[in-house]
């Protein structure tokens, strides 16, 4: 582990516990976020990392060595730290805040022009902006220095105080995009610090939710989503998220109904007619012994036949439409809406049959998903819609070879 | 006023010189005083305010007064101005430097310090600079009050320019007035507008 944090407590002189029993470990790569309310103790415990606090008791670990063994200064050198309000030097241009880190690490002036250099191009800026000075900057350009100083003396570990917190939302999604190309394409590691969930969810690989100085849940976006841990998380996150999620986040099996009627194809119509009787259901699925999807029966094509002892295999369509169990609804949902069918089978990845999904259980999930974000509701134009329904026809319905 | 210069040219330089000595060597004992004090009261949780109000009882001395307090410790002479003239100086400059250094953002401290600087390098790359413009602001105070005050030393014998208006006081000789007070107005108005260009160059450029 990169770096590991077991049972750490921060607890002031007032008697005041900031940070109760925290426990995580991060692997290298890993994004993590931070999130809570304000005196959650998210800040006091990315705080403690880079020992700008002292945590009362427990240990952190970088790279299996304890940090309050370190040399406090060496330890932050090592580690890249990005704050709220920016935090470039004033009166020094941005050259010199970018080598500010590696000048302390006493590395050669060429090194260090070399290294500059390499960081303005990374932050996506132009390379003269190396002699302005911050206030010469915007808001979004200096925390776009802001944040590649922090990796240009080649730091492993990044912190980021809500680093974004105080810019515009589309300076704000630029930078989201920097950072998160930073994590996947360089392979830092993030510890980020928000109390913004949409910035949670869209950057972290693992979000540490905390209330009163507990983790209340620490797991990957889409776990959260999926099964938040308490209503603080619920609350958190925001109902309306948590509908508007769940078409990304439900898989096809969540929503199928499991045991549908099926029936052999060496079955003949009198047995078609009785379980169709039985079950009260107008259409059968067809299915080989070992439970693989043939096709489907319905009342029509039986009631053409006049021979009661035809095998239902004579007349199965084959041509049917069918879902992945482990597909998600939101990928799916248009396909199997514009099929028209009321009932669209389910099949694992072998086509064995596993469930049904009908049409009502998609449109109620697809109704609160949009009622839940009004202004998501932007339906794409008939004729491009006709495009997704062709492709999606081609892509997993058709033929299924006997 | 060519008679006047003709007649007193040598001495009034002399005595220019004598004014700029004290006020000068004054002054600079205030800074190597006052800026450090001021940067150490930023460090103490506590004292800071007793000291500033301190400085500035010491202010409230009356000049004569303080002036006449130096001669049973230091006798006459330039050495007992000097000290008095650096009593005055202490207050505006200890003000300036901790309201200064008081006056760097938090944040510029966090980031300094979470990037790895020592305390020392904190103060030297990123306090002390950007505290400087107020700092210069109160030197250069300071060095006019010295200047004008360093009139009053002629009276326990350290010379300077105050020789030349109290002569004249005793004299009634309206032009040795004269003659003393321009030049020590020309000298402080010189030295601030000098200090002022030092003021521009320490301010950080985009602060400006």
């Amino acid at each position: 582990m990169l770096l590991s944090m077991e049972h750490l407590r921060k607890e002031y002189p007032n008697g005041k516990i900031a940070v109760d029993d925290f426990n995580l470990q991060v692997g290298r790569g890993e994004f993590i976020a931070f999130i809570g309310t304000s005196g959650s103790g998210k800040t006091t415990t990315m705080r403690m990392i880079n020992r700008m606090l002292k945590q009362t008791s427990g240990t952190i670990k970088i790279n299996d060595k304890d940090i309050s063994k370190m040399d406090p200064v060496k330890l932050r050198r090592s580690i890249g730290y990005v704050i709220q309000n920016i935090g470039l030097m004033p009166h020094m241009t941005i050259q010199e805040n970018i080598e500010m880190v590696p000048k302390l690490l006493g590395w050669s002036k060429e090194k260090r022009a070399e290294q500059a250099h390499k960081m303005i191009e990374l932050a996506q800026l132009p390379d003269d902006m190396l002699q302005r000075y911050p206030g010469e900057l915007s808001g979004g350009q200096q925390q776009r220095i802001g944040v590649v100083r922090a990796l240009a003396a080649d730091q492993e570990i990044i912190l980021m105080d809500e680093p974004f917190g105080a810019l515009d939302p589309i300076t704000r999604e630029s930078l989201q995009d920097l950072v998160k190309h930073l994590q996947e394409d360089l392979g830092k590691t993030f510890i980020f610090v928000t109390h913004d969930m949409d910035e949670a969810l869209h950057l972290a690989t693992k979000v540490v939710i905390m209330s009163q100085g507990k983790q209340v849940q620490v797991d990957t976006p889409e776990n959260i989503l999926r099964h938040p841990a308490n209503d603080f998380v619920t609350n958190l996150i925001g109902e309306e998220r948590l509908i508007r999620a769940q078409p990304n986040i439900l898989s096809v099996s969540q929503i199928m109904l499991k045991n549908p009627v099926s029936i052999t194809p060496d079955k003949t119509v009198d047995d078609a007619i009785e379980l169709m009787h039985d079950r009260r259901v107008d259409t059968l699925l067809v299915t080989d012994d070992a439970g693989v999807l043939q096709g489907y029966v319905d009342l029509e094509d039986i009631n053409r036949i006049t021979d009661p002892h035809t095998a239902v295999g004579d007349f199965t369509n084959r041509q049917v439409f069918f879902v992945k169990a482990d597909s998600l609804i939101g990928d799916t949902v248009d396909r199997i809406l514009k099929q028209g069918v009321k009932n669209v089978p389910v099949v694992d990845k072998d086509k064995h049959l596993v469930g049904i999904v009908t049409r009502t259980a998609l449109v109620d999930i697809v109704y609160d998903a949009l009622r839940g974000a009004p202004e998501a509701n932007e339906e794409p134009a008939s004729p491009i819609n006709a495009d997704i329904h062709a492709a999606a026809t081609h892509d997993e319905g058709g033929e299924i070879p006997q | 006023m060519m008679h006047f210069l003709a007649t007193y040219g040598t001495q009034l330089i002399a005595k220019t010189g004598q004014h700029l000595y004290i006020s000068a060597a004054a002054l600079a004992l205030g800074v190597i005083v006052a800026v450090p004090l001021g940067i150490l009261l930023t460090r103490m949780k506590h004292g800071a305010n007793f000291v500033i109000t301190l400085a500035g009882v010491l202010q409230t001395i009356p000049a004569m007064a303080l002036l006449a307090m130096m001669i049973p410790i230091f006798g006459i002479g330039s050495t007992p101005a000097i000290v008095a003239l650096f009593i005055y100086s202490l207050l505006p400059i200890l003000r300036n430097t901790y309201l200064g250094m008081q006056g760097v953002s938090p944040t510029v401290r966090d980031a300094a310090k979470g990037m790895g600087m020592t305390w020392w390098q904190m103060m030297i790359q990123a306090e002390i600079p950007l505290a400087a413009p107020v700092i210069m602001a109160g030197i250069r105070l300071s060095a006019t009050y010295v200047i004008a005050w360093a009139t009053l030393a002629s009276y326990i014998g350290a010379g300077g320019l105050g020789d030349f208006i109290f002569n004249g006081l005793n004299l009634y000789r309206s032009d040795l007035i004269l003659g003393g007070s321009i030049p020590v107005i020309l000298l402080a108005l010189l030295v601030d507008y000098l200090l002022g260009k030092v003021e521009v160059a320490v301010t950080p450029r985009q602060l400006r």
